[in-house]
């Protein structure tokens, strides 16, 4: 059964058959990536371009290494090495690249909505990789992978979303996600990071951590961008540490089976204490390991659509 | 030369006059209304008015032209060819030119520009120099080169003491100033803040943004006793206070432009950048208080914040994407559509929004069916059927958010200073 769309350009409005597909073909990819020869031949013959308008490091070396292990042609853009800063258009770029013959875009933008504008442009396939403050779909695709595998399931769970939601994609594509999947999502931080309106997404908000932590199975702990943050939306990073910081203390207090998850990278001492960082309740590298198998398997599943 | 409109349903609200008649026009006077002579007849252009209105010539007070400085978008020509087409017979153009509108040789460039033109062009001047509000523009200077009123749109006048300052000058003149009502430090956005900005992952615009401007600029109306018009109000709350301070006698009058009771914020799902403009399209709840400032009254006018982008430039990433659509001819199409068929408003109050106040409101004579005036007036087709088409738009520019859209009510004709524009031409009568 292939995919309802040919395109991932968000989970809102995703299938629940979707995920779950996305999922459970990640697992057989997870497995190949364990093998000494990490590389198997299903995408030879595609190719992909990594369109990068924002900075990214890891997002983009996973969606390499992922289109390297199945075997494709990759190419990346990103805007420092691209004709923008000459002042063509990003319709004129795509379309330059796109005469290049190629199959799939993945594509990362300051701007929400650049990859359903994609859609419109181009006739390649189009992975979105963050757009704004809009979405993020592999991210909480690797998110979900990441909650299964320790937790064995989604259903019925707990998770709360910690941090600067009103800022993070992240968040967003994590909270259509879970509750399509049937887990309840919550939100926590204080009111300045909490978008208008979240509630009508029906999730419940938090302004107390040690209550988030100890009402939820999972936490998934957002990075706090210190230089969009402090002295505005929160005092400081002191303050925040303060009353928001993901400790030890506070976990073994309020709830000691709690699952920390975080997309990185960490401020360590901000958002998250170092020995949470490096402790038993987290799943931070695994999911980094994940987010490759999940990449994996949505470019399996859409380059092999007709 | 002779035209006479046979059978035409004359409105005009400041005459009380809502009679079906002929009216017969003389190298554009007005000389005869009432029964015509087979002669008067025989001897004229005839046009067929079963079925259509003449109203006093539609007026929009909030046009960008863009000349100077991006002729590529829209010039005073084609701006003015635009309204014409869209059945109006004048319209007032805001500073925001490169230069903007702030010394007299800007408005007599503009004015020079638009001289034998079927469409009147009245020139709003900048409220402050280069709308930095810094120092006031040289207004009486201004005044004297002919501006209608003044304005630093785009943006509101930057602080309070340049506003009362402003205010304090131009009502020696009985000028309005016209406040583009957005509080910059909360403006940092590209759409209406709310559900769908989180939805849709745009950093949003608060109605607050818009609220606490409205709230500043009635206070020091009231204060100065001068008068403030509120440039395309959106927010509920906005619409709320100005009732409130009309119903105190404060001089304010408010405009509303069509996209602001046709869509809301959910059209941004889109990601269509012809739905991007400022102020950002709101809620329902807004739109519903809208539609009933528009009937009580609160809401003086109609204007279209017409606000041409070339295609490169409106065709880019959302967030990058410049505010602002078309809407010269679409608006009395839309305005038909959405208020007069939809029993929003009486087609004499909405000939009020699109022709009597703005007029009004700058201090323009209304223009009347007597014999002896000059004509001035458009003829509508309350009924006719059109599919909007951008490709036949007479503007330099395609911005808009209508293109394909079904409406009922066109412009047939409009006839002033003795020129006719009808089936797509001008001609001299």
């Amino acid at each position: 059964m292939p995919l309802s769309s040919r395109h991932l350009l968000g989970l809102n409005g995703v299938p629940r058959e979707d995920i779950e597909l996305i999922l459970d073909t990640a697992i057989t990819f997870r497995e190949v990536l364990d093998r000494p020869i990490k590389k198997v031949p299903t995408l030879q013959g595609k190719t992909i371009v990594n369109l990068f308008y924002e900075n990214s490091t890891r997002t983009r070396i996973s969606f390499e290494l992922a289109q390297k292990r199945l075997s494709a042609d990759t190419v990346n853009f990103s805007t420092s090495t691209s004709s923008t800063k000459k002042g063509e258009t990003f319709k004129d770029t795509v379309r330059n690249i796109e005469a290049m013959k190629l199959d799939m875009i993945v594509v990362r933008h300051e701007s929400a909505g650049v990859p359903l504008y994609l859609t419109r442009i181009s006739a390649a396939n189009i992975i979105n990789a963050g757009d704004g403050l809009h979405e993020h779909p592999t991210q909480a695709l690797l998110d979900m992978y990441s909650i299964k595998e320790r937790l064995g399931k989604i259903e019925g769970l707990k998770v709360c979303i910690v941090g600067d939601v009103a800022h993070s994609r992240v968040a967003l594509s994590n909270i259509f996600g879970l509750k399509t999947m049937g887990a309840q999502v919550s939100v926590c931080g204080p009111a300045t990071m909490i978008p208008l309106g979240i509630e009508k997404l029906g999730v419940k908000v938090y302004h107390d951590i040690n209550k988030a932590i100890s009402e939820n199975d999972v936490l998934n702990v957002l990075r706090i961008q210190l230089e969009r943050n402090a002295g505005s939306n929160i005092p400081s990073t002191r303050e925040y540490h303060n009353y928001y910081g993901v400790t030890s203390e506070r976990i073994a207090n309020y709830n000691k089976d709690i699952v920390i998850l975080h997309p990185g990278p960490i401020n360590r001492g901000v958002e998250i204490s170092s020995e949470v960082a490096d402790g038993p309740y987290q799943v931070i590298l695994d999911q980094v390991t994940n987010g490759v198998a999940v990449r994996m398997a949505v470019l399996y599943l859409l380059g092999t659509m007709h | 030369m002779q035209i006479v409109l046979k059978n035409v349903l004359l409105i005009n609200p400041v005459q009380n006059l809502n009679s079906k008649l002929s009216l017969l026009i003389e190298d554009g006077i007005i000389k005869k209304i009432g029964d015509l002579s087979e002669a008067e007849i025989k001897n004229s252009e005839v046009i067929d008015c079963d079925g259509k209105i003449a109203s006093p010539g539609l007026f929009d007070m909030h046009v960008h032209l863009r000349e100077p400085g991006r002729e590529d978008e829209e010039t005073v020509e084609t701006g003015s060819n635009a309204a014409a087409s869209g059945g109006f017979t004048g319209i007032a153009c805001m500073p925001n030119t490169s230069p903007d509108i702030d010394s007299a040789e800007t408005v007599r460039f503009i004015i020079e520009k638009s001289k034998n033109h079927l469409v009147d062009v009245y020139p709003v001047g900048a409220a402050t120099l280069g709308r930095k509000g810094e120092a006031l523009s040289p207004i009486n200077e201004l005044f004297e080169a002919g501006i209608v009123a003044v304005s630093d749109d785009g943006v509101a006048i930057k602080t309070a003491s340049i506003l009362r300052n402003v205010l304090e000058y131009c009502g020696m003149f009985d000028l309005p100033v016209i406040e583009h009502c957005e509080d910059p430090t909360l403006a940092n956005g590209a759409m209406n803040e709310g559900v769908n900005s989180t939805l849709l992952g745009l950093h949003g615009i608060p109605t607050v943004a818009e609220d606490l401007i409205v709230m500043r600029d009635i206070i020091m109306a009231e204060f100065t006793g001068s008068r403030v018009h509120i440039a395309h109000i959106s927010s509920a709350k906005s619409v709320e206070m100005v009732r409130e301070a009309k119903k105190k006698g404060i001089k304010v009058t408010a405009e509303v432009a069509p996209h602001h009771f046709t869509f809301t914020d959910d059209q941004i799902k889109s990601y269509d950048t012809n739905y991007k403009m400022n102020p950002p399209l709101r809620t329902k709840t807004d739109l519903d208080e809208i539609i009933k400032g528009l009937k009580d009254g609160t809401i003086d006018c109609i204007a279209s914040d017409h606000a041409p982008h070339s295609i490169e430039e409106k065709e880019m990433e959302f967030i990058y994407a410049p505010n602002g659509i078309l809407g010269l001819e679409t608006q009395l199409g839309i305005a038909l559509s959405e208020l007069v068929h939809k029993k929003v408003l009486t087609i004499e109050q909405l000939i009020e929004k699109l022709s009597i106040n703005p007029r009004k409101i700058l201090n323009l004579p209304v223009p009347k069916f007597e014999v002896g005036e000059a004509v001035n007036l458009t003829i509508i087709d309350p009924d006719f059927v059109w599919t909007v088409d951008h490709s036949q738009f007479k503007s330099k520019s395609k911005n808009s958010p209508y293109d394909k859209r079904l409406l009922t009510g066109k412009s047939v004709a409009v006839i002033n200073n003795k020129k006719m524009y009808m089936n797509g031409k001008f001609s001299n009568i």
